[in-house]
């Protein structure tokens, strides 16, 4: 029991961020909790925040373990984009869906290697070994797609973005079931703690008999995987493969979501289930400022405003002011102080 | 041995250029911009052809999106002694320097799709589309295709800020202005994606009574409208009916859709710039015409019945 206690504690700031943010949209678009089934498939703005929130989970997921490590992972909008390529090739030059969702996966799985081994074996910083692919990436898929939007219309693999299974949305299936696996292997075994110690003293953990290299390796080809299965949702979803647009700028919001999650970018301490909550919330917002009707010009101001205020109410200071207040006012008289001061 | 290959060459290049200058326009060096987009690449495939059809041998230079490459491409072309120059030029600003070597050396420039704002005399003429204009075709189809029926709109932007977002909204608003019975009533980016198309008309319908509040959409490119139109059919509509769909650009995929009665109509950004500036240039060096510094090219209405599927087969291979 207080196992899920300590759990909720973790994340209930981002449970009440996102309550309050759903409270307002509501507020503002009283419509906004009407679901319907059209399609066969649920059909409503919740359902929109989590299916369109589905890919910056994912991304999310691989991202929480690289920053647990004191890592940074910036390739994951580019392997998005060669991974939606790949699939979108195989799918048309018919090697069936199996092969071409095997292709797509093991091309995500290749890009973390990649990422890996600069890191891990090489030794070079993170933010600047895995910024080579983000640059790199989009050309990779551009060579792979011609240049052009390459289009598909094989049902099999549409399904993945915009299917649907018992009328939940796929994504969202696919997002909540990477989060389970992995949160399981990490959680139920001592692999979350290695990747925090990691985080926390790499040289320590290392002396200390931590395989830090497989381990950091195998965290990054994570991470590819997560932005592989994104990259196929993302291709499915629009039936076709955008070299220049799929997954753009997504990995800030993967690393944005990991900090409203609660996790240091120094590394240490992580919780997947806070990061995914925090992509949620950045899909609220972004679905909240499309419900509202306000003009395009204010969208990023209004989003900005929004982080700001979060992360404001999550820094340090902020914790400490509140503590400081949520104690006076049971301390009023001074009698009462008296009995708290020891 | 190697300056007297030099002088030979230089030679052999200025006879050519007496020559030609007497004749038609013979050699004509193109400054492209690079293949950011499907239109792009269809504009470059174009230029080609166009040149191979009139005997002109044109001189390709890729610029890969850098304005140094370009003043680079354009002084080897002057050096090279070609007839003309076509550039597409990748900024507005910087151009005066090359420009005015251009001028010295008597090399006609035609500047394709974009502007810059050096002084006008220092460019034979520019060709490219009005955007402005091109909205208000798209609105005016939409105020015939009405027929002073009521209807509520709406609109994709562009990315917001951009020139083709802005003078495609004024340009369609023009339109619509007058008209009672067509109302805009909502405006959200889509940023000129498919991803983006489709997540914002998402929340157009639900925030429109599940899109029965609208009767019609405007995307500012193509890409947002095949996006929207996969919105619109999840959400149990017909797009093309229930919803009418209008955009702008004319790139292959939307006239699949308008072969399957789900988009109306697009107005076509014709990647055929050099047809014009080949046209303006040869009437120049025949006997000397000045075109006008502007020459604004068609842009086309393409609705369903202009024979979709037909259009789709000779545009999907101009490499969009």
């Amino acid at each position: 029991m207080t196992g899920l206690m300590l759990f909720m504690r973790r994340i209930w700031p981002q449970l009440m961020t996102l309550a309050v943010i759903v409270g307002l949209i509501s507020i503002m678009f009283p419509g906004f909790f009407q679901i319907s089934i059209a399609n066969g498939r649920l059909y409503g703005s919740p359902i929109d925040i989590l299916n369109r929130g589905a890919p910056v989970a994912l991304l999310a997921i691989g991202m929480t373990l690289v920053i647990a490590t004191r890592g940074i992972d910036l390739s994951v909008g580019a392997v998005m984009a060669i991974c939606g390529a790949v699939s979108a090739w195989g799918i048309t030059e018919g090697y069936g869906l199996a092969a071409t969702l095997a292709m797509a996966l093991a091309a995500g799985l290749a890009c973390g290697l990649w990422n890996g081994i600069l890191v891990a074996v090489l030794g070079i910083q993170p933010i600047v070994a895995t910024l080579i692919l983000m640059v790199a990436g989009r050309g990779i898929a551009q060579l792979i797609t011609e240049g052009a939007i390459l289009t598909f219309n094989h049902e099999g693999l549409i399904f993945f973005g915009s299917g649907s299974l018992l009328t939940i949305p796929t994504p969202v299936i696919i997002g909540v079931v990477t989060g389970a696996i992995v949160t399981l292997i990490v959680r139920r075994s001592a692999l979350g703690m290695l990747i925090e110690a990691i985080g926390i003293n790499l040289r320590a953990s290392t002396l200390a008999g931590v395989n830090t290299r497989v381990l950091l390796i195998a965290v990054y080809m994570t991470s590819g995987l997560c932005a592989a299965l994104a990259g196929i949702i993302a291709a499915a979803d629009i039936r076709g493969a955008d070299a220049n647009n799929a997954g753009l700028w997504l990995e800030l919001d993967a690393i944005l979501a990991v900090v409203i999650g609660g996790t240091s970018l120094l590394g240490g301490r992580f919780s997947l289930v806070a990061s995914m909550i925090g992509a949620l919330i950045i899909q609220a917002v972004n679905t909240g400022i499309l419900l509202s009707g306000f003009p395009p010009e204010f969208n990023l101001i209004i989003k900005a405003v929004i982080i700001l205020i979060i992360l404001v109410l999550q820094s340090p200071t902020m914790r400490t002011v509140l503590v400081f207040f949520s104690r006076e006012p049971a301390g009023a008289s001074d009698k009462d102080k008296e009995t708290v001061a020891p | 041995m190697k300056s007297t290959k030099a002088i030979l060459w230089a030679g052999v290049l200025a006879s050519m250029l007496v020559m030609s200058s007497s004749a038609l326009a013979q050699t004509v060096g193109f400054s492209q911009i690079g293949s950011e987009s499907g239109w792009r690449a269809a504009e470059t495939t174009l230029t080609l052809q166009q040149a191979k059809d009139r005997g002109i041998d044109l001189k390709f230079a890729d610029a890969q999106q850098k304005q140094e490459n370009q003043i680079k491409a354009l002084r080897s072309f002057i050096a090279q002694g070609v007839d003309a120059i076509l550039i597409a030029p990748v900024v507005a600003t910087g151009w005066d320097a090359v420009l005015e070597e251009a001028k010295e050396a008597e090399i006609p420039v035609i500047l394709l799709d974009r502007m810059v704002d050096s002084s006008d005399d220092l460019y034979l003429t520019a060709v490219g589309s009005d955007l402005v204009h091109e909205g208000s075709v798209a609105g005016q189809w939409l105020v015939d295709e009405l027929a002073g029926k009521d209807c509520n709109v709406v609109e994709l932007q562009g990315t917001t800020g951009s020139s083709p977002a802005i003078d495609r909204k004024n340009g369609f608003e023009q339109a619509i202005s007058g008209h009672a019975n067509i109302k805009l009533i909502r405006s959200q980016t889509g940023d000129f994606t498919r991803t983006k198309g489709k997540e914002v008309m998402e929340s157009f319908l639900k925030a429109e009574d599940g899109g029965k509040n609208i009767c019609a959409l405007y995307a500012h490119n193509d890409d947002m409208a095949v996006g929207a139109i996969q919105a619109i059919k999840e959400a149990g509509l017909k797009p093309g009916q229930d919803i009418l769909v209008v955009s702008i650009d004319a790139v292959p995929d939307i006239f699949q859709a308008m072969a399957a009665g789900e988009a109306n109509a697009t107005v076509e950004l014709t990647p055929n710039m050099a047809g014009p500036a080949f046209d303006a240039l040869a009437a120049f060096m025949k006997d000397g015409t000045m075109p006008p510094k502007f020459i604004q090219t068609e842009s086309k209405l393409y609705t369903q019945a202009d024979d979709p599927q037909a259009v789709y087969e000779q545009k999907k291979d101009l490499g969009y």
